[in-house]
């Protein structure tokens, strides 16, 4: 165990956030059983007042995941000089095993959060709160992972030991060795580009389409997930050499410094934004029959669509300026 | 027009402490009337007055509104039945439609201190998120209309009996409500300014407002252009006059 | 969207007035508040200044340094070793230095002597550091004597100052000629402290380093980012260390905001239903509670790293001045550089504004949902 003041900070939020997440499953527990909105007894009052309670507590989680997602990486970067042969974030969480699962278990947590908000936002305008029950299954599912995300991270924090000698980004990504990190890079760079363009193309003509007719939403939806997935390998793959004009540098933390201008930030942002929006249009899709929600829903579906083409519309249009503007090239454009 | 049937409400049901507020009250209201709530304290007219202005929800029992009644309201779609039913509504959308249509005028005024009489009574407006210069003329206006122009910036502590109970007026007028609702509203006032009140009512009728009032003050319900008096005792509907 | 921007602006114009009519029962929390912010942002503000400074010193240091253990205790170096550590390939080269310690009896403080690697000096002169200078109150030209091994007196003249760039790496420093070091300490030609080594490729290192330790068995290789790696984490594990005892002073803090929270006045109550009354929707007053405590967490925070910047910069952080005392005597004008970091500041938003913010989520929504109809009952 490392005791630096950010880790005492991660561990702290990650308290706070499965304190709330706990608590609010299991009020939604009692909501599944007991909610009547037909009845005006003093439980379902309360069980309504309480929802207020849930709502704010979730807005929150949302945040505090947000924070801490950038924090952890900013977090796992500052420790890289602690350990041998790690040069940046990328080697400081592959010190132990639980590192990248973490990573990965706050970016999901974060999409979940953003989700869990749209659909609640989506219940609150229809007056009998039709998704109620299923947006507290929601969360009671969510729950486990967010539990799992701050074990895990604790695990990570706690297995650390510095001077512990650890690849570097230079080897972890470098093509002669094996794991999750070479396996994206080993992949053509040709192959993640067709696959990146690709999906991006398929999302902004669905997501047109959707905009304009009100079709294609659950192709639309599945699109702007893969996108996500994609834009990610693609980062890892051949956007991030740009970024770095180095032609065996493929960190994608490294971006989040500042020798780039922090642009990493605005990447990822946007990339959360339209992973979130763009899935939460699709989430909605089976409830434009609910008779409450037939007149708002397809409004707010629309609206998201937007904001996932506009969140993804930045975040190529930095990578690919980038990748036009450089003086480096990959020898392929 | 306001339709209540069979409504109930308790308060710490299956306690000790159980108490039943109103107890299966059957009532129509019409609207632009003035209709008074007679009955001793403790008898429910509040609790009553309370339902009636969706500021709570009965245990039990069914409360409808008149749709043309109701202010415009995006989450109701048009074109559904020509009366809405509020029983089953959540506290948000009960809210949603009382500010709409229902002005409120309370027993002490309950102005807030501290702040000043503009503020006051631009407080309703603020969930409605109106262009502030929209509303704060509105407001110039009310205050215009109850001979208040003068006392905008006075803060409310320094007002005297009759200034705060118009101010509370105005308030209650903010949102231009089809329906006022005003409980004791001259339990705190001497007999000129009861009927200085009694007359303000009278002019908002002639404006087409519908007027509940709950009261045991003669002055109100004894008053000429008071349309219907209900005597309300433990909860329940008593004997009606005019 | 205008709507939900101009209902949001009512509500924050709202807060704050109500906030600055209620200053009295505010301003005990954003004290506390400021305190905790100031303690903890002043911990991590103080450890990070000496990570920088540490790092700073080693910055300048070669890549890797070769000792040699005698007894397990560290002891002058033959300078033929110096061959065989140029032999290992991947070696740059390989560089005598000569420096020790100097006990000053007049002032009573340690001085470091070194002979200077790419800069030589005549006999007889010497440059000194700004601090020596200043407590000796000596200056270019003066003559500066020392007590030798043997007991006999050397005096050199002063040929300069050092410039006062960093005065933690070269206040107390004094460049000789490497005859005159010699003769001072009674040190054998045939040794020197330590051997410096640089490589081509800083990857090497490691390789470098086992090879010298196989070949020189009695030699210990340091590598200057293995210095780093130790300050850096002796001074995170000192600022965590600090940060854990604070948590209880932290936990306080929370208690008391939560119950500062959850203690609402009667007139707030009133206030509160009134609003609920006349239209105010229960998701309404709890963004006025959130900006009411946004608001007190940006003031007191704010406040508290503004303090805290003060106290560790610029008055040299005189609260943790016993802590630095024994640092050295010859630091009484010891300034650490101004340097806030975007990410230290997170952390602390994390360490205090979470905390607080959370421990009132509960409290605002239990003031938020008074029954509007209450101000009708009383």
């Amino acid at each position: 165990m490392i005791l630096h003041p950010a880790i005492v900070a991660l561990v702290l939020v990650s308290f706070l956030i499965s304190g709330m997440m706990l608590y609010s499953a299991l009020f939604g527990f009692r909501v599944i059983r007991r909610w009547d909105i037909q009845s005006g007894s003093e439980e379902q009052l309360a069980l309504e007042r309480k929802t207020y309670l849930i709502s704010t507590i979730l807005s929150y989680v949302f945040v505090f995941q947000i924070g801490s997602l950038f924090l952890y990486v900013y977090t796992a970067d500052s420790l890289h000089n602690l350990f041998i042969g790690a040069m940046c974030a990328a080697g400081s969480l592959y010190v132990d095993p639980y590192g990248y699962p973490t990573f990965i278990l706050k970016i999901l947590n974060c999409i979940l959060a953003g989700l869990w908000l749209i659909v609640n936002y989506v219940d609150n305008r229809a007056y009998d709160y039709p998704l109620i029950r299923k947006k507290y299954v929601m969360l009671l599912i969510m729950m486990p992972l967010f539990i799992t995300e701050g074990i895990s991270q604790w695990l990570y924090f706690a297995q650390m030991r510095a001077d512990v000698i650890t690849s570097c980004c230079g080897s972890l990504f470098s093509s002669e060795r094996s794991g999750v990190g070479s396996e994206i890079v080993g992949l053509p760079v040709k192959a993640a580009m067709a696959g990146f363009y690709l999906s991006l193309a398929l999302t902004f003509t669905t997501g047109f389409i959707y905009w304009i007719k009100g079709k294609w939403g659950r192709l639309f939806s599945f699109a702007s997930g893969l996108l996500f997935l994609m834009s990610g390998v693609a980062l890892v793959s051949f956007i991030s050499l740009y970024f770095y004009e180095l032609p065996t540098h493929h960190c994608p933390f490294c971006v989040l410094q500042r020798e780039y201008g922090y642009i990493g930030y605005l990447l990822y942002a946007a990339l959360l934004t339209g992973a979130v929006s763009g899935l939460g249009a699709g989430i909605l899709m089976p409830f434009r029959k609910v008779p409450s929600l037939s007149g708002s829903l397809p409004i707010i579906q629309k609206r998201l669509a937007m904001i996932c083409l506009i969140a993804y519309a930045i975040f190529a249009g930095i990578s690919i300026y980038r990748m036009v503007s450089a003086d480096f090239t990959l020898g392929l454009l | 027009m306001i339709r209540l049937s069979n409504v109930r409400k308790g308060f710490n049901l299956g306690r000790p402490n159980e108490f039943i507020a109103v107890g299966g009250v059957d009532l129509t209201l019409e609207g632009n009337r003035i209709t008074v709530l007679k009955g001793p304290s403790g008898s429910g007219k509040t609790t009553l007055l309370s339902l009636i202005g969706c500021m709570a929800r009965p245990t039990s029992g069914r409360i409808s509104l008149l749709r043309s009644l109701l202010g415009h309201n995006g989450f109701l779609k048009d074109g559904d039945m020509p009366e809405v039913e509020v029983t089953s509504l959540p506290e948000r959308f009960l809210t949603e439609i009382r500010r709409r249509t229902f002005g409120f005028i309370f027993q002490q005024f309950n102005l807030i201190k501290g702040i000043t009489v503009l503020e006051n009574i631009l407080l309703p407006t603020y969930p409605l998120g109106k262009k502030h210069r929209v509303v704060r003329k509105r407001a110039e206006e009310l205050l215009d209309m109850f001979a208040l122009g003068d006392r905008t910036a006075a803060r409310v502590e320094w007002l005297s009996g009759g200034e705060a109970q118009r101010v509370a007026i105005a308030r209650a007028l903010m949102n231009d409500p089809p329906i006022i609702i005003a409980d004791e509203p001259t339990a705190h006032l001497d007999s000129k300014l009861s009927g200085e009140f009694m007359d303000i009512i009278a002019r908002l009728k002639g404006q087409g407002k519908t007027i509940i009032i709950a009261s045991h003050d003669p002055l109100v319900f004894a008053a000429p252009f008071v349309d219907r008096v209900i005597a309300v005792r433990d909860g329940m509907i008593g004997g009606e006059g005019a | 969207m205008a709507s939900w921007i101009e209902k949001q602006r009512s509500i924050l114009d709202y807060t704050l007035s109500s906030l600055m009519r209620r200053k009295g029962k505010n301003i005990s929390l954003f004290i506390v508040y400021t305190v905790v912010v100031f303690i903890l942002a002043s911990a991590m503000f103080f450890t990070q200044a000496m990570k920088r400074e540490a790092s700073l010193i080693l910055k300048d240091a070669p890549e890797m340094v070769v000792q040699r253990l005698l007894m397990g205790r560290y002891d002058p170096i033959p300078l033929d070793y110096l061959q065989k550590i140029r032999g290992i390939r991947g070696v740059i080269s390989a560089d005598a230095r000569l420096w020790g310690y100097y006990y000053d009896p007049v002032v009573g403080a340690n001085y470091t002597v070194m002979v200077p690697r790419n800069q030589s000096l005549s006999p007889g002169r010497i440059i000194i550091g700004n601090g020596i200078a200043r407590d000796r109150m000596i200056n270019r030209g003066d003559i500066f004597s020392f007590r030798a091994h043997d007991g006999q007196s050397r005096s050199f003249t002063i040929d300069g100052e050092l410039p006062a760039a960093s005065e933690l790496v070269s206040a107390d420093l004094i460049l000789i000629a490497e005859a005159d070091f010699r003769d001072l300490f009674g040190f054998p030609a045939s040794h020197a402290t330590d051997i410096a080594v640089s490589v081509i490729n800083p990857k090497e290192l490691l390789t470098i380093a086992r090879k010298i330790s196989e070949q020189l068995p009695d030699t210990r290789p340091i590598i200057r980012d293995e210095m780093v790696r130790t300050y850096d984490s002796v001074f995170d594990w000192r600022g965590g260390m600090v940060i854990v005892l604070i948590m209880m002073a932290l936990l306080a803090f929370v208690i008391f905001a939560w119950e500062k929270a959850s203690g609402l006045s009667a007139e707030e109550r009133r206030e509160i239903g009134i609003l609920k009354a006349i239209g105010w929707e229960t998701s309404d007053v709890i963004a006025a509670k959130t900006y009411e405590g946004s608001a007190v967490s940006f003031f007191s925070f704010t406040f508290g790293i503004l303090l805290a910047y003060g106290h560790v910069f610029f008055s040299a952080a005189f609260l943790f001045a016993p802590a630095l005392k024994g640092w050295s005597v010859l630091y009484p004008d010891f300034r650490i550089t101004p340097f806030i970091d975007p990410y230290q500041v997170a952390v602390l938003f994390f360490l205090t504004v979470v905390p607080y913010t959370v421990a009132t989520i509960v409290p605002s929504w239990r003031a938020a949902i008074v029954d509007p109809d209450s101000v009708m009952r009383s």
